[in-house]
């Protein structure tokens, strides 16, 4: 492989953690008893303990499938532990944090008082009054946007909960799934009502107030007639967590005329780039049904991180004229596996659905994306476009791609386009030659790369995302 | 400007230049002909700064020694090559790819950065110069370019990044008479005394339009004549095989 190349490769990916002290852990082990204790820490209602133990039940029944393009070792589900409390800060300044992460957070522009919330900072009692945090929560009162941690709804709102939790992600739907809702820990519960446009991005509030991320996340976000959200996970900052396995659940539910924009920014600890291992597993299963007419559920992911990624988030299309759209930035370095892609169901009619994923692999990375277009046989006039680029750096990665196209309807269109492109060292030497340096080279073209699915995301966030693909290439450039 | 010393290079242990001596003062555009193979291009990229190549001997650019250095640097330095087999760029906008270059020159010398408005004024005058329209500025980097839309994209970024010393590497080969004559007249816009140029190429066409102050020809990894414009004639009529006796 060519000197240029290499010596790019070669650069660490630097991170940093800092562990806090835990408590109230249970021991290792998945039976019922585990789940009664999860169940009664949180003070849930019996109609939630009632479905974690069906669940459960039928997690039992079934077989972790395999036939992801994924290679892991076995889980041992007996020894992961299924519940921590919320753990305590225990830094007082950020001079104690290691200063690599914080030239990290720096790069990536992240703001002074977050960085310390992130890196486990204690944040001052000043900062957390004049709270942005206590603005936008007042803002979203006055609006009647519900947004909490999803173990809070259970308690104020069981009603929306037992409506439309499983609806769209029933409990049976897959093996991790069915683990997921027998476990889940916490997550987000959103609710727009009628007629209203949310007032903010979901994401400055949610990032001032994260809780650390849980292992088995469960998020339901509920849009009703008319309403519009635009909600944002995750974080450019690398996440590290010593919990390797990380199966979530996102159900979204668009109601007449509604719109839910739902973006995904992920850094999760990737590995040793020497052995891979450590890394962090993300099984995820993400769906959004667009139940009624005119609806629109938008899906867009960058994800750099995590040592194994399976997710499909998917639409559901079947309401009349509703809309579904996947728009994804995967990139894979070093010895990191993704396979996914979507999933767009066409029930209804006049239905449409976007597709655009772009893949880059380096090092030794592998990448399968897989695109489900199922067109059912009452939905006249469904159309999808779908687009799939991949690009490689270096010579020892991978990028495979499995179109799966059902089409039960005549009046269906389908467009499908796909690509294949590599950095080569010419084109690093041609940039070289006009005075850009090959960092700013691999940038530029893999940003020029990236920029349809880019400008899909909240602006505040396209722009750190572009920083995120300069700093995981700078350690991950291959 | 440019001074070439005792220039041997290798690649892959196959001797390609074998002892280049070579002088160009601020103001003067030499020409090398030669055939295939001559070693030529070889030339231009050893100067350019590619790797890959095994050398001895010595580059002074301005006085200062070029090998050790990046070909950003020297590009940075003032060093320009307009290459023979311009590269495709997917994805990467003409006018963001050029901003960039300007940018990092400017930045280089101390200068402060253009923003994407002067930029784009700035750009617009300068393809009326090569006679390209503005569809090529939303265009991606010689994505979709025609041999000859590829080299007129090459004498773009001459006239826009202004280096003092420009390489121009067969800009000649895939043009028509009327692209040759655009070409020729791009670079004598770019000429003026502070400038040197090398150019590279086969056919003596080009040479009537930009006329050099030096000529050499080239056989076979060494220079083996000098002289002026009459040279170059004399290579049309000719041929090279009179120079191997």
């Amino acid at each position: 492989m060519s000197k240029i190349i290499e010596k790019a490769i070669d650069q660490e990916y630097k991170y940093g953690f800092v562990t806090d002290i835990e408590q109230d852990t249970l021991p290792p082990g998945l039976n019922e008893d585990v789940i009664r204790a999860i169940s009664e820490i949180k003070n849930e209602p019996e109609f939630m303990l009632k479905w974690r133990l069906k669940s459960y039940r039928q997690w039992l029944k079934m077989e972790e499938p395999t036939w992801a393009k994924v290679d892991y070792p076995p889980i041992d589900y007996q020894a992961i532990s299924y519940y921590s409390a919320p753990k305590k800060k225990e830094l007082n300044s950020l001079d104690e944090v290691d200063p690599e992460l914080l030239d990290t957070y720096t790069k990536l522009g992240i703001p002074l008082e977050e960085q310390k919330m992130l890196s486990g900072v204690a944040v001052d009692a000043v900062f957390d009054s004049v709270s942005v945090a206590t603005t936008f929560k007042d803002e979203l009162e006055k609006h009647g946007v519900i947004f909490c941690p999803f173990s809070e709804a259970v308690q104020s709102h069981p009603e929306l909960i037992k409506k439309y939790l499983g609806t769209v992600v029933p409990h049976t739907d897959n093996y991790f799934a069915a683990l997921n809702s027998a476990v889940f820990t916490d997550g987000s519960f959103v609710y727009i009502p009628k007629g209203v446009r949310c007032p903010m991005e979901l994401s400055t509030y949610f990032r001032i107030n994260a809780a650390k991320t849980g292992q088995f996340e469960r998020t339901l976000i509920i849009a009703d007639e008319g309403s519009y959200v635009s909600y944002l996970e995750g974080c450019t900052a690398p996440m590290r967590d010593e919990n390797q396995l990380h199966a979530a659940v996102v159900e979204l539910v668009a109601h007449e005329d509604a719109t839910i924009k739902y973006s995904t920014v992920q850094n999760w600890y990737p590995g040793d780039p020497k052995t891979g291992k450590g890394g962090i597993y993300n099984f995820v299963t993400k769906r959004g049904a667009c139940l009624e007419e005119n609806s629109k559920i938008s899906w867009t992911q960058v994800e750099t991180g995590s040592a194994i990624t399976w997710k499909y988030p998917s639409c559901i299309l079947k309401g009349d004229n509703s809309v579904g759209e996947f728009y994804s930035v995967a990139l894979t370095n070093n010895f990191q596996q993704a396979d996914t892609g979507t999933k767009m169901v066409h029930l209804g009619k006049n239905t449409k659905s976007t597709i655009i994923s772009k893949g880059i692999s380096a090092g030794k990375g592998q990448q399968t994306y897989r695109g489900g277009v199922k067109i059912m046989k009452n939905a006249d006039n469904a159309r999808n476009y779908s687009q799939c680029d991949s690009m490689l750096i270096g010579e020892q990665c991978g990028a495979h791609t499995f179109p799966y196209i059902d089409v039960r309807n005549p009046s269906a269109q389908m467009e499908h386009e796909a690509s294949t492109s590599s950095i080569g060292e010419d084109q690093i030497y041609y940039c070289n030659q006009r005075g850009i340096s090959t960092e700013d080279a691999v940038s530029l073209i893999v940003n020029g790369f990236c920029k349809e699915v880019f400008k899909e995301l909240p602006m505040e966030f396209a722009v750190e995302a572009q920083k995120l693909m300069g700093v995981s290439l700078e350690g991950a450039v291959g | 400007m440019l001074e070439i010393k005792n220039l041997h290079v290798s690649i892959d242990n196959k001797k390609i230049l074998k002892g280049i001596n070579l002088t160009i003062i601020s103001g003067e555009l030499h020409a090398i002909m030669g055939r295939n193979g001559s070693g030529k291009s070889t030339l231009s990229h050893v100067i350019a700064g590619k790797e890959g190549y095994e050398i001895e001997g010595e580059i002074l650019f301005n006085g200062e020694s070029l090998l050790g250095k990046s070909p950003e640097e020297r590009a940075l330095a003032g060093i320009f090559m307009s290459f023979q087999y311009p590269v495709v760029i997917p994805g990467v906008n003409n006018t963001y790819f050029l901003k960039a270059a300007l940018n990092a020159k400017l930045k280089a010398n101390g200068q402060p950065e253009l923003d994407a408005m002067d930029f784009l004024s700035l750009i617009k005058e300068k393809i009326k110069l090569v006679g390209m329209d503005e569809s090529y500025l939303s265009r991606n980097v010689n994505d979709g370019f025609s041999g000859g839309e590829k080299k007129r994209n090459e004498i773009l970024q001459l006239l826009t990044l202004e280096p003092t010393f420009a390489i121009l590497d067969e800009t000649d080969s895939g043009l028509d008479i009327d692209a040759l004559k655009i070409i020729a007249n791009g670079v004598n816009q770019y000429r003026n005394s502070e400038r040197g140029i090398l150019a590279i190429t086969h056919y003596q066409r080009l040479l009537d339009y930009m006329k050099p102050d030096v000529v050499h020809a080239m056989i076979d990894g060494k220079i083996v004549k000098t002289g002026d414009m009459s040279l170059a004639k004399e290579l049309e009529e000719k041929g090279y095989s009179w120079l191997i006796d």
